[in-house]
């Protein structure tokens, strides 16, 4: 099952790119572990997400947490704590 | 979302248009600093995510509109490069009394500055670097966290 993946602002830098198509293995994931597979890759992925970095995560566009559900189709986007206004 | 500037009396006037049934209009402008955390800071980059960022504020206006008892919103940010003394952000909250007006107001930037997808990268002359999210903004949310606060 393949997934788009978004990444703003310093994720964005820190990755690379700014999007990406990523195949999950399994049937279900949550967001835990879609994080967990990305930073399994190394390099930039576990450099920009890894351990003591601030994420936060949306699902489909809204807000997200460790245990929101990803599915085939989703869009799911990586960035760090907002700073707009 | 928009990169261009924004007249706050035109928006103003043409949001409220002629309904007599506001008494009051209460608004809040964010403008771009020229010192952050002891910086000098020559301009910023706006980015955001386009969709989510309409869907966010629409979600928070829907929000502020079950809390309190106000008639319409208006909440225009801009987007892209944006210098000291430059116009960032518009909030227009209309009631028919102030107190109403202005709680909701004060809870619309509280939740975009901690749930709207927009990121700030500054220019300074020690270089460009991203905005940290402050303490004190995650605190100013917390106090709406109960549904029902007002």
């Amino acid at each position: 099952m393949s997934i788009r993946i978004l990444y703003f602002a310093r994720l964005r830098e820190d990755m690379g790119i700014a999007q990406e198509l990523f195949d999950l293995p399994a049937k279900t994931c949550d967001v835990k572990s879609l994080r967990a597979q990305l930073i399994a890759r190394g390099g930039a992925s576990a450099a920009a997400l890894g351990q003591g970095k601030a994420v936060r995560v949306s699902v489909n566009q809204d807000l997200a947490r460790d245990d929101t559900p990803v599915k085939a189709g989703d869009e799911v986007a990586f960035f760090p704590p907002v700073t707009g206004g | 979302m928009q990169r261009e500037d924004f007249d706050i009396g035109a928006e103003i006037a043409a949001f409220r248009r002629a309904d007599p049934g506001i008494g009051a209009i209460a608004s809040f402008i964010g403008l771009v600093r020229d010192i952050n955390d002891g910086a000098a800071v020559a301009g910023m980059t706006l980015e955001h995510y386009p969709g989510m960022t309409e869907k966010a504020l629409a979600g928070i206006v829907a929000d502020a509109k079950q809390r309190w008892d106000i008639i319409d919103t208006l909440v225009i940010h801009r987007v892209g490069e944006l210098k000291p003394l430059d116009q960032i952000v518009l909030v227009v909250v209309t009631g028919a009394h102030r107190g109403e007006a202005f709680a909701a107001c004060e809870f619309i930037m509280d939740y975009l500055k901690t749930q709207a997808p927009f990121w700030k990268k500054e220019q300074t002359p020690q270089g460009a670097h991203w905005v940290e999210a402050r303490a004190s903004d995650d605190q100013a949310a917390e106090r709406w966290s109960d549904p029902q606060a007002k």
